[in-house]
């Protein structure tokens, strides 16, 4: 079978390897059902594509740079370039899954949108893209985070959206999902749950990728054009994943291409310290998918850790599990504190202040760089760090 | 007779029957035992609820009771020890999410839950369309997998699942999760004769269900009801959960 079938799997039967699935609650079958075929049928057709590209030009930025870092690249002893998701409306390559998924959700004729949010990103994301293509939206948020990103909070109510805070579970993003696969549990018809990431059940770990792959067509095309070749290695963070499938996705084919996933290596490798799913886990189903999961000998799912709230859940796309057990990529991970280096390397050698997130792919670069003297990399930029000066300011360092 | 026929058995007897629910090692694993065991002796089947800790299907009361399971320690194994010391021929029905299921092993979990008493099994994010190896190790061990239907399933999918359904079939009767707003009567008494007429095993009405007089009118239209959610915040309130079950009878 050639990557492509394989990877054609995951629209068509939900699975990749034996990754994926669909395990929900029959009440949500209808529901997903209808998503599927309307997703497949609207994402196929020229006037549903053409005006995502339209809103995705006009109104998010796209396409977003790719910047070589001089300094960087001497410091790190490499050749260093970023795809700049950071410049993104609203901060961070969400709001392309924002947008996309908000444009079904009207075609659907949906009354009102739901989302999850851990860093607050995804969350901004929708409520920017439902206010513009003007839909009702509820976010849901663990009131850790909501502690931890007020600004994103803030930002979503001003856009017009209602922030839930989840005070169930571990209050963080694992527990946000749980609550709002609740809200749309009770109401399957009418609601729809715009899911942020490369997870869940069939057919959304396709249809996030599916949208979010623009990151990386253009940044294939982009590198080409700009350097005659292809970068030897491409790192991008994973928490869920959505980042990271975008802009692997597009360079699956380029054998030569390595492709290096960063988890959360938290505060070290016990149990509750990290939030390194396929580093650290094991197969499991959690939140709809059969992929890799942090867990006991049990099944229960573990806490977790990381001082990026967007890195910090338990579980991780079915894509990404097959591509870590078929050796197509790899995950390494990045700790807190390599993460926050990383960040203070890159704002003062280039003047990019990158979200807590991307730190971790800066950081896993850098160890890549160490390894590989010379070689030329390029790291997925994810988002911006505005959001995170809070917690970078309460931080002891 | 499978362990499944003879739930279904039990429950045609003893129509219009009113199945309890609790879950297991809540609010300690000593008294979880003494209330099945008195709950047992006065019900048709019993629903086991193994605790996890993401339960998606499931409302604040039963994740809240789900959560102090686990935190006092409770364990699928812990489970399977406590259920394996009792005397009594009233089947039990368990119901857990799949991921614990798996990572205990399939046909060890199966051999496991039928040497306990267990005639079947709901389990409520495991949809048809997954469920073919787990049916199929369940099946090896003479255990029943429930299908649950829901007021939006579709004729054609209700036909298959009611069909497929083990030991009884779960009729969802409302959207949400457990331990919601009460249904309205009028239209749950419709889907349900609907689902009725195209299954062959009983059919138990749950989600919501909290008082007699609910249990009164739902039972023209099934063959009884699972009570979950009203049973646990009697526990949480140390009331005694026997004298709720018979006044539901009443």
């Amino acid at each position: 079978m050639s990557t492509k079938d394989t990877f054609d799997s995951l629209r068509e039967t939900g699975r990749i390897g034996g990754f994926g699935g669909l395990y929900v609650p029959e009440v949500l079958m209808p529901a997903l059902t209808r998503l599927e075929r309307e997703a497949k049928r609207l994402l196929g057709t020229d006037s549903f594509r053409n005006e995502l590209n339209d809103v995705l030009t006009s109104w998010v930025g796209r396409p977003t740079p790719l910047t070589r870092l001089g300094r960087l690249s001497q410091e790190w002893g490499g050749d260093v370039w970023l795809k700049r998701e950071d410049l993104a409306h609203t901060g961070a390559h969400k709001i392309n899954n924002g947008v996309g998924q908000a444009l079904l959700a009207r075609e659907m004729g949906a009354s009102r949108v739901i989302a999850e949010t851990g860093a607050g990103q995804h969350g901004v994301a929708a409520a920017a893209a439902c206010a513009r293509i003007g839909l009702e939206c509820t976010v849901y948020m663990g009131a850790v985070d909501i502690e931890r990103q007020a600004p994103n909070v803030e930002r979503m109510r001003l856009l017009g959206t209602t922030v839930v805070a989840v005070e169930s579970g571990d209050r963080t993003l694992r527990a946000a999902i749980n609550e709002a696969m609740r809200a749309w549990v009770a109401d399957p018809e009418s609601t729809y749950y715009l899911l942020g990431s490369a997870v869940g059940p069939h057919p959304y770990p396709w249809l996030v990728r599916e949208i979010q792959s623009v990151i990386g067509r253009e940044a294939r095309a982009q590198f080409e054009t700009l350097n005659g070749r292809l970068p030897d290695a491409i790192l991008a963070c994973v928490g869920g994943g959505s980042n990271a499938i975008g802009l692997f996705h597009p360079f699956l084919d380029d054998v030569e291409v390595e492709l290096i996933g960063v988890e959360a290596g938290g505060r070290g490798s016990g149990v509750g310290e990290n939030a390194a799913t396929i580093v650290r886990g094991s197969p499991g189903v959690l939140h709809g998918s059969y992929s890799y999961m942090l867990q006991d000998d049990d099944g229960q799912v573990f806490e977790t850790h990381s001082v990026s709230a967007g890195l910090d859940y338990p579980g991780v796309g079915p894509e990404h599990a097959f591509l870590a057990e078929s050796g197509r990529a790899s995950y390494v991970e990045a700790t807190d504190a390599d993460a926050l280096t990383a960040l203070d390397e890159l704002a003062r050698s280039e003047g990019i202040l990158a979200a807590l997130e991307s730190a971790h792919a800066l950081a896993g670069a850098k160890v890549y760089l160490e390894n590989h003297p010379g070689a030329v990399v390029l790291i997925g930029l994810s988002g911006r760090g505005d959001k995170d000066i809070d917690i970078l300011r309460g931080l002891d360092r | 007779m499978r362990g499944h026929e003879l739930l279904a058995q039990s429950l045609r007897d003893s129509a219009p029957s009113v199945v309890p629910y609790l879950t297991a090692g809540y609010p300690d694993m000593a008294t979880f035992v003494g209330h099945l065991e008195r709950l047992r002796s006065v019900s048709p089947a019993v629903e086991v609820g193994i605790p996890f800790s993401d339960p998606m299907a499931d409302g604040a009361t039963i994740q809240d009771s789900s959560q102090q399971a686990l935190a006092g320690g409770a364990t699928l194994r812990g489970i399977l020890e406590a259920l394996g010391g009792f005397e009594s021929d009233t089947p039990l029905i368990a119901m857990t999410y799949l991921n614990p299921l798996l990572a205990f092993g399939l046909d060890e979990v199966m051999a496991a839950l039928a040497g306990v008493g267990v005639a079947s099994l709901v389990i409520p994010d495991l949809p048809y369309e997954e469920s073919t190896e787990v049916g199929e190790a369940a099946s090896r061990y003479s255990v029943g997998l429930v299908q649950l239907v829901t007021p939006l399933t579709d004729g054609a999918r209700l036909e298959t699942l009611c069909s497929r359904s083990q030991g009884f079939v779960y009729a969802v009767t409302m959207t949400g999760t457990t331990g919601g707003a009460v249904a309205d009567t009028t239209s749950v008494a419709a889907y349900l004769d609907k689902v009725r007429s195209y299954a062959s095993v009983p059919v138990l009405a749950g989600f919501g269900i909290r008082d007699a007089q609910q249990v009164r009118r739902l039972a023209e239209h099934c063959d009884g009801v699972i009570v979950g959610s009203a049973i646990v915040e009697k526990i949480s309130r140390g009331e005694d959960p026997v004298e709720f079950v018979e006044g539901l009878k009443a």
